[in-house]
């Protein structure tokens, strides 16, 4: 039997307002091992831990629970104090009677009732445990950086910095993501791309970065510290080795209308293409879906005009296996798809434009050289209309987000403000529903759009949009002076919500990371935690974690890497000891718990074990390798035969736990 | 009392509203009505509803649904403006149009359909 | 196959056009209507109000009564669709409603919207088929330039129709490129031509039906066609005449050659 000793947390009146905790001690004090049992108001403070400590020795303690807070928070705590009072910090358990007592429950006799139950439970399988001693895994020195936009860059620049290895993985052509298309930046006007090519040069030229462009993670395995990663490198079609980035191929591959994906369609590339002038690595790449060789053999004239001997026809794809310590998932976002606002006529006219086209549209390197020209018939556009919160801030449905992009309002107010400033005689209109600029020096910089650029901010929304004769009627409400407006616009510009990219979900499933219902990455707290997923060794960045713009997302992917750095920097990692066992005896070989484990951490081997009259028995049982296992406890529950039990969480404590609720 | 008869035949929730104008901007009726559909539903969440039932407005509501298509929030302005429409012409002696001025109104075209939707929608 | 067919007041007297020449056309294409017998009229508005079940009632009989016979429903009015189409969503979905409508009904069994309401331009899509129906087309219009008018009550709220996308719907224009004329699309197309307010107050009615007209004319449309009755009446009486409107059974009969056999 355990010398138990019980302490209930008041968590100040986060617990004591509802939960009777005097009550709660002394209805535990009568359970069976129970020899100590009182409640204090903080029991996480110095004084508390002081106080588990001192009893301990007093009593003699040989397991402790602790009713308080989530272990989430706590069981650190506690399994330290427990530890320096020389008892096995596996010997601790924690009765949560915060999280899943009192904050849910509103009738205090209620509460204290569950809190002693929950108390019971922890006390009943508290005299199971068994001590247990965290063994250690060495950890591997490189990190993989999932994406190479603005926040992958910036993650690997710091990562490589510090002396670590990274490797990029970015399934474009090039590396540097949405900034690339980007005009200029807010709040400051600076160009995007002079900002951004000095960083993706620095990727190209670090020695400790590797980049694996027009690439994939294909799969993954392992733990922190350990992780196995296969990539896919897709074909290119291009030896890049030999690739000069010249261009030439690009200026006679005679395949010319092919949707240019960098400028958003607005004009065509050619089969073959480089995405950009800037682009890193700066090698050609041919897409499939339009050479003209690659579907039927007749063409070549890539391959003629190449100095370089670089076109290969008949490369394949390639499959790169490597081992990382940490990834970071930077996969970045996308504009959602307008197909579903027709009420603003983006399907029926092409003078309705989403604001990452205006973008292009307003660029020196887009398909106007910068000239702001309606996509219609090149006219230049005299009055313009921009729309805020275009699938942001909706309740529920397919149609649109239920949160606030964030972004939009600012880069609304920047389009609006340099097309006053470079066409002083446009009229420009922003129907907005919030305008909502926190952030240094933004409030600042909208304020002098309406004041110093004269753009007509409106408080309201347009319902249609309607094309005629080479307008668009635009029809809107203007809450503030309470009357409808008709505006003849000459272009629209749709503030289009942003969503994660769509290979983050399957991405997360290799990961084991989880994700929130809209598709971004859940942090391991929302505050305190904010760059880490809950799961180990995995890292955030970026707009992958929520909408972000790009100062936020680069201090973001600053922080990543500094997490990343602290990880890498350790030789060994301390593992969790709470790791499968199968009893040998009772494994009949079925292979269930090999096939549910999502870490490669069991395996079969034939043992010998002794028969009936000096016989021996040739046995296929399971072995668990506990460097590997992190714990899941999956395989136990697919045991059939009852054979695995996870350290810390065995079959009988859980039962123990069970039957003491249901006492 | 009232805006609890409004919930009840709606079933409009009008703290869902987030104020952004786009029934308003939707609305082909806009200039027939004194109070626009944005004001429809602050005036319901504000219990102003004594001064819908007695607007014109409520009768120039064309149920085309628009305000409901592109609601953001999913608030069905339409659904409310409906049952203010409906609070008025149950009590006695409300019906805003009565079998009486029928006759005067007709047109040897007019499809029966026009008839019987009026009657549905301005008498009890 | 046979469908059930719900032809609605209208069709029987000032929509008779639409009506005959669709009966005409399905039985040409190979999907005849059969009257449902004993039918009433589905209410010509939809009940917004959750609290009203008197008025769903005779549009839940027609749908039960379908339900034993095949389980479909064709209509060709958008009034009818429209009504049909959400007092069956709600039997479906709203407890409190299919609660009460069933007590009052007191049906053999009780009705939980299981048919399913079609209208008959999604027959032509799903069942026909554009591809098919062209090729039954004898006379094309060719060098027709023909608007599509959708008004309000085939689209909207589109959540609980699910007809086609309601601010970019394409099922007429493609009705109208497989009878070999152009669809002019033009953005009026959807929005309302004044409804049941041109009983009260026709010129309100007027102003709306009118903008329409000018959209599409400025458009480029020579004619619009439509699946409504009042929207014909609306966008014929209370315009300056200069599109013309027609039916779109009346161009399908047309282009399928029957009309002769009218007389």
């Amino acid at each position: 039997m355990q010398k138990i000793g019980v302490f209930v947390c008041w968590c100040g009146s986060n617990i004591a307002a509802t939960v009777d905790v005097e009550a709660v001690s002394q209805a535990l004090a009568q359970e069976p091992g129970v020899v100590f049992s009182t409640n204090y108001q903080y029991m996480c403070s110095q004084t508390g831990q002081d106080l588990i400590r001192d009893k301990i020795k007093e009593y003699g303690l040989t397991g402790v629970v602790v009713c308080s807070c989530s272990p989430r928070m706590h069981e650190n705590t506690f399994r330290k104090t427990c530890e320096k009072a020389g008892l096995n910090p596996y010997m601790v358990e924690i009765a949560n009677i915060r999280e899943q007592c009192s904050w849910i429950h509103k009738d205090k006799a209620e509460a204290t009732e569950k809190a002693i139950i929950l108390g019971r439970a922890a006390i009943a399988k508290v005299q199971l445990n068994a001590p247990l001693q965290a063994g250690t895994s060495p950890v591997k020195k490189r990190a993989l950086v999932i994406g190479g936009g603005i926040a992958g860059i910036q993650t690997a620049l710091d990562i490589a910095d510090a002396g670590f290895q990274v490797d990029i993985v970015e399934k474009k052509p090039t590396i540097g993501g949405k900034m690339t298309q980007i005009d200029k930046t807010f709040p400051t006007l600076d160009c995007a791309a002079c900002i951004l090519t000095p960083k993706m040069v620095d990727c190209a030229q670090n020695e400790n970065i590797h980049i694996y462009a027009y690439s994939e993670v294909e799969a993954v395995k392992g733990f922190v510290g350990n992780f196995k990663v296969t990539i896919r490198k897709k074909a290119r079609f291009v030896d890049t080795t030999k690739c000069t980035g010249c261009g030439l191929c690009t200026e006679k591959c005679p395949q010319k209308k092919v949707p240019n994906e960098f400028n958003l369609g607005l004009d065509n590339r050619r089969a073959i293409y480089i995405p950009f002038a800037q682009a890193v690595p700066k090698v050609a790449t041919i897409d499939p879906d339009y050479c003209n060789m690659l579907k039927n053999g007749k063409c070549g004239v890539c391959a003629k005009v190449c100095g370089a001997n670089a076109i290969d026809y008949k490369q394949q794809d390639e499959l790169i296996e490597e081992e990382y310590g940490a990834i970071v998932a930077a996969t970045g976002f996308n504009p959602i798809d307008l197909s579903k606002f027709n009420e603003f006529g983006y399907s029926q006219s092409p003078d309705v434009v989403s604001s990452l086209e205006f973008e292009r549209l307003m660029n020196a390197a887009g398909p106007t050289g910068g000239t702001l020209l309606r996509p219609s018939d090149g006219k230049h556009p005299h009055t313009i209309v921009f729309v805020q919160c275009v699938g942001s801030r909706c309740d529920g449905g397919e149609k649109g987000k239920p949160y606030c992009s964030k972004i939009c309002c600012m880069y609304t107010a920047k389009h609006a403000m340099l097309c006053r400033e470079k066409y002083p005689d446009t009229d420009v209109y922003v129907f907005y529903i919030d305008v909502r600029t926190p952030g240094k020096n933004f409030d600042e910089f909208y304020r002098r759009a309406v004041e110093e650029y004269g753009v007509h901010y409106i408080k309201g929304m347009v319902g249609k949009v309607v094309p005629e004769n080479g307008k668009l009627k635009v029809q809107a409400s203007d809450l503030l002076d309470n009357r409808q407006l008709h505006i003849d616009a000459d272009m629209v510009v749709l503030a289009a919500a942003i969503e994660p990219d769509k290979s983050a979900r399957p991405l997360a499933t290799m990961l084991t990371a989880s994700m929130d219902t809209n598709d971004f990455f859940t942090e391991a707290h929302p505050k305190l935690r904010p760059v880490e997923s809950p799961t180990a060794g995995i890292f955030l960045s970026g707009a992958c974690q929520g909408p972000k713009d790009i100062p936020e997302t680069v201090a973001q992917a600053g922080a990543a890497a500094s997490k990343v750095i602290g990880l890498l920097s350790k030789d060994h990692l301390l593992c969790n000891p709470c790791t499968a066992q199968p009893d040998e005896m009772m494994c009949n070989g079925c292979s269930s718990c090999e096939k549910v484990c999502p870490y490669g951490a069991i395996t079969y081997i034939d043992k010998e074990f002794r028969g009936p009259n000096r016989t021996t028995l040739l046995r296929r049982v399971a072995q668990v390798n506990p460097a590997v296992c992190q714990g899941c406890g999956a395989c136990t529950v697919a045991c059939m035969s009852g054979a695995m039990d996870l350290k810390g969480f065995s079959n009988r404590q859980i039962m123990a736990e069970v039957d003491a609720i249901c006492k | 009392m009232l805006m609890d008869t409004i919930a009840a035949i709606s079933g409009v929730n009008p703290r869902k509203c987030m104020r952004c104008g786009k029934c308003s901007g939707s609305c082909p009726a806009y200039d027939e009505m004194e109070y626009h559909p944005h004001q429809f539903v602050s005036m319901v969440e504000s219990g102003r509803i004594e001064e819908l039932m007695a607007s014109k407005g409520i009768y120039t509501c064309l149920s085309c649904f628009a305000c409901i298509e592109r609601c953001p929030r999913s608030v069905e302005p339409a659904r409310l403006i409906e049952a203010v429409r409906l609070a008025v012409i149950r009590q006695q002696g409300k019906n805003h149009l009565t079998p009486e001025q029928i006759p005067q109104l007709l047109d040897e075209d007019l499809p029966q359909q026009a008839i019987t939707s009026a009657f549905r929608k301005y008498k009890r | 196959m046979t469908y059930p067919y719900f032809p609605g007041c209208t069709l029987k007297t000032k929509g008779a056009e639409l009506d005959a020449c669709g009966r005409k056309a399905a039985e040409a294409l190979g999907f005849p209507l059969e009257e449902i017998p004993d039918w009433q009229c589905c209410g010509a508005v939809y009940p917004l109000a959750k609290d009203e079940i008197a008025t769903r009632l005779s549009s839940v009989r027609a749908l039960a009564a379908s339900r034993e016979q095949g389980g479909k429903l064709v209509t060709l009015c958008s009034a009818c669709y429209h009504v049909l189409k959400r007092v069956n969503g709600d039997m479906r979905n709203d407890d409190d409603i299919r609660r009460k409508v069933n007590n009052y009904l007191e049906l053999e069994l009780p009705y939980f919207g299981e048919t399913k309401v079609l209208h008959y331009l999604e027959v032509l899509r799903d069942t026909v088929g554009w591809d098919e129906l062209k090729k039954k087309v004898t006379k094309p219009l060719t060098g027709r330039k023909i608007g599509a008018y959708y008004g309000c009550l085939l689209l909207r709220p589109s959540r609980e129709l699910g007809f086609d996308d309601p601010e970019n719907p394409s099922i007429i224009e493609d009705f109208i490129r497989a009878i070999g004329a152009e669809p002019v699309i033009y953005a009026m197309r959807n929005e309302c031509c004044g409804g049941y307010t041109t009983m009260e107050n026709n010129t309100y009615a007027a102003k709306q039906a009118q903008k329409i007209v000018d959209n599409a004319r400025n458009c480029g449309a020579e004619m619009l066609i439509t699946a409504c009755p009042l929207c014909m009446y609306n966008l014929t009486k209370n315009t300056d005449g200069s599109v013309p409107v027609k039916y779109f059974t009346e161009l399908l009969a047309e282009a399928l050659g029957l009309e002769e056999q009218n007389g």
